[in-house]
């Protein structure tokens, strides 16, 4: 397992316990938690004022189901840090991106040169997101 | 038809120097072939049996005269000079060199095409009716629903990684052309009785190993909130479809477990939330692509009857040209089915040819059917001679649409590395033993379909007869099912008993279509025989 | 005649991805220049892989009769042949024996 964290964020990262969603619901300062997949995102929607970090655990790149976790807590208005943790290569980060991810810890060795590459692969994107980009149709129509 | 904007380009764009890039990175050795097999997949580049296979994207089966000139050229200069079309409305190159691909994927994009999500667990190429815009009994037009969803699906961030592969199709009338009910989302635009347009929604039908038929989630729904909806559809599947097991991790399986009305009810929720986010395309972007398909310049002059005293030629404009909604013009299929050929397959030749007459008698459109033939949309009657003439001369002028060697068949064995049996061998056998023109009119409509493994791209379960090719102690053998249908009658063949070899089931295909012909009342469709009196006497026929 | 049953080595070419099988000394597209090959198959495999020269490298059961080798399994055969319905494209264009050597 490699150590890489690379955050896409100006503010200093959470050293709150990073409890599971079993775990937090029995603290009620939660700050910092983590999401494995078939976890549903909704269960933190209480919390999402109070939380500083939700990592969400890839353990094999092909499972998609952290993409809705992620935009869900996005959606409802999650701030916080929010860090795609485990099989997290390369080649999936512009959709991490779109989905509100702002961190990555990746087992394989990544660099920041490279997200930022991997983040600009699109010069524009035809969905709306959480990610606040204009989609095409937008820019289309003023 | 819809021609890219600046923003359409640069998207392609982007995809083939991202494609170069990781195709540089595979040659160079710094991906091993674990890492880029699904970057390739998601660009339609399969390691098939023989070679690399390289799928294009044909978005609702609609192209233009140059596109298809390029499909021409790509077969000529990085193929064998031949194509495949598929039950997908794309097509195939079956011999591509890795080294070729980003080259090929930049020539397509210099036509506005692409090989984005043809293969890979994500939305794949949306499907439509291929006499969208033409047909006479069109409702309302579905292509710039097509074209609204080629653009929402085309990177989609959040449904890259689905359980499994994720098919969309959608019509725009009450014949349904495209199989739309067996499509992990089916769509049809549909009018009500006050005249206003809406979408009636199908979830979760499928062919592969587990056949189903899609049934209504949504009965209406205001077509302005398509995009949304299917975000909400999308995502109920992305967080709760089964990953445990591929064999049931399509939506199919998730509306079946649930229940229609259950997991409707998850949509639904999903759905309200969704509303609040903004995420659908306004309608003067629905308007801008739909002026795109607005009706060409027909000739309102154009004559309706037409000189039929050439015998091949009548029978011809009989069997293959259907009616078109504007008077004196009519819809011509052309049949890449010939007795003895390779269902689905052209040269560069003849792609070349249709490209040119399409862009002289059909204002530059083609259309790729998923009965693997070819559509030239609006074409005047007064050419249809013409165009005959050209098509006879290139082995392109088979007169049997729908007739029982219109068949749809699968790459199978000869091309596929998933297939059990081959499946182009049979469909010749077939169509060389019915190959007399009459004999195939006098059974009239009989859609054969035939697929080389259970995966069912050959469409099997859907045909009227359908055959299935398995794999028994290491030999080839099919097995016959009965009584399926894509149409609006939708419905699924049964297996009708022990299977065969190649020789035997060309024989039991036959003595089937003498029970019919023994049983047949009025102008019943071989179909509709069969659901009349059942299996019983096609069994007694065939297994004595 | 069915002979003993061994194992050859194939894959594909990774640049050209044309059907290739293993030499003992490199890669051929002809079936009947494959050797057998024993314990170290995996080795060989990795090896090469390593090396960019194959793709997909993996072990096939084959016989020898009096054709030459026979890998057992259908689709093996068909691979080493090439489309029975494309025989022009085959690698025995201008054979017609060639099909029945696939069933």
């Amino acid at each position: 397992m490699a150590d890489t964290l690379i955050r896409l964020r100006d503010d200093a990262a959470s050293t709150a316990p990073v409890l599971t969603l079993a775990e937090i619901a029995g603290v009620s300062n939660a700050a910092a938690v983590r999401l494995v997949p078939g976890d549903d995102a909704r269960a933190l929607l209480p919390l999402i004022d109070q939380l500083e970090l939700v990592e969400i655990a890839f353990p094999a790149y092909t499972d998609g189901r952290g993409y809705s976790a992620a935009r869900i807590l996005r959606e409802y208005g999650y701030r916080g840090e929010l860090r795609a943790v485990g099989d997290v290569l390369v080649d999936q980060i512009s959709h991490y991106a779109r989905c509100g991810f702002d961190a990555y810890q990746p087992d394989q060795p990544l660099t920041r040169a490279a997200v930022d590459k991997a983040i600009a692969t699109w010069p524009e994107v035809y969905q709306r997101t959480v990610d606040g980009r204009v989609p095409i149709w937008a820019l289309r129509h003023g | 038809m819809y021609l890219y904007d600046t923003y359409d380009q640069a998207m392609v764009d982007a995809r083939v120097a991202e494609f170069s890039d990781q195709v540089a990175r595979r040659l160079a050795g710094t991906l091993s072939e674990e890492q880029f097999r699904p970057l390739r997949l998601k660009n339609g580049l399969y390691l098939q049996l023989h070679a690399y296979m390289l799928r294009v994207a044909i978005p609702y089966g609609t192209l233009n005269a140059r596109q298809m000139e390029m499909l021409g050229q790509i077969a000529d200069r990085y193929d064998r000079g031949y194509g495949h079309f598929t039950t997908r409305q794309n097509i195939q190159y079956n011999w591509i060199r890795l080294d070729d691909a980003p080259a090929i994927l930049a020539d397509l994009a210099s036509v506005g095409m692409h090989a984005i999500q043809t293969s890979g667990n994500c939305i794949r190429n949306t499907t439509a009716d291929h006499f969208a815009g033409a047909a006479a009994d069109e409702v309302a037009d579905p292509r710039p629903y097509a074209e609204l969803l080629r653009q929402w699906s085309t990177f989609h961030p959040e449904f890259d990684y689905l359980p499994r592969k994720f098919k969309v199709a959608i019509i725009g009338s009450e014949t349904d052309r495209a199989a739309m009910k067996l499509h992990d989302i089916g769509i049809q635009v549909v009018k009500n009785a006050a005249g206003e347009t809406g979408l009636r929604v199908h979830v979760g039908g499928g062919m592969g190993r587990t056949p189903m038929i899609g049934p209504v989630i949504r009965d209406w729904l205001p077509p302005l909130q398509m995009i949304s909806y299917l975000e909400a559809a999308l995502r109920v599947y992305n967080r709760y479809g089964r990953r445990d097991n591929k064999y049931k991790a399509r939506i199919k399986i998730l509306v079946h477990e649930l229940g229609a009305a259950a997991y409707a009810r998850e949509v639904e929720a999903e759905f309200a939330h969704i509303l609040t986010l903004g995420l659908e395309p306004p309608q003067a972007e629905f308007d801008r692509i739909k002026a795109q398909f607005a009706d060409p310049a027909f000739d309102a002059a154009a004559p309706h009857d037409i000189d039929l005293s050439d015998p091949d030629f009548a029978l011809w404009v009989d069997q293959n040209v259907h009616p078109h909604k504007a008077p004196g013009y009519g819809i011509v299929t052309i049949s890449l089915k010939p007795v003895g050929g390779i269902p689905g397959d052209a040269s560069a030749d003849q792609i070349r040819l249709m490209a040119r007459l399409a862009r002289a008698y059909s204002f530059d459109e083609l259309r790729v059917t998923h009965a693997q033939n070819i559509v030239l949309p609006h074409v005047r009657r007064a050419d249809l001679y013409t165009i005959w003439q050209a098509l006879d001369g290139a082995a392109l002028a088979s007169a049997n649409l729908d007739l029982i060697s219109d068949i749809i068949a699968c790459p199978g064995l000869d091309y596929c590395s998933l297939a059990n049996a081959r499946s182009i061998p049979l469909a010749q056998k077939i169509s060389q033993r019915f190959g007399d023109i009459q004999r195939q009119r006098d059974l009239g409509e009989l859609k054969l379909k035939i697929s080389g493994c259970i995966n069912a791209c050959g469409h099997h379960h859907a045909g009227h007869i359908g055959v299935l090719g398995v794999d028994r102690k290491g030999l080839e053998n099919y097995q016959l099912l009965f009584g399926g249908s894509e149409g609006a009658d939708t419905s699924l063949g049964a297996i009708i008993g022990p299977g065969f070899s190649e020789d035997g089931v060309v024989d039991a295909i036959e003595a089937a279509t003498n029970v019919y012909l023994a049983h047949r009342s009025g102008d019943e469709r071989f179909l509709d025989t069969y659901r009349r009196i059942g299996s019983a006497p096609f069994k007694q026929a065939i297994y004595g | 005649m069915t002979g003993q049953r061994f194992t050859i080595l194939s894959g594909n070419d990774l640049v050209t991805g044309d059907v290739t099988w293993w030499t003992g000394s490199g890669w051929s597209r002809h079936v009947n220049d494959a050797v057998a090959v024993g314990a170290d198959a995996g080795a060989i495999a990795t090896r090469e892989q390593d090396a960019l020269r194959v793709v997909g490298a993996y072990e096939v059961n084959a016989t020898r009769d009096s054709a030459g080798i026979r890998p057992v399994h259908i689709k093996e055969r068909m691979r080493a042949l090439g489309p029975t319905v494309r025989l022009d494209l085959s690698l025995r264009p201008d054979d017609p024996a060639a099909i029945g050597w696939i069933a």
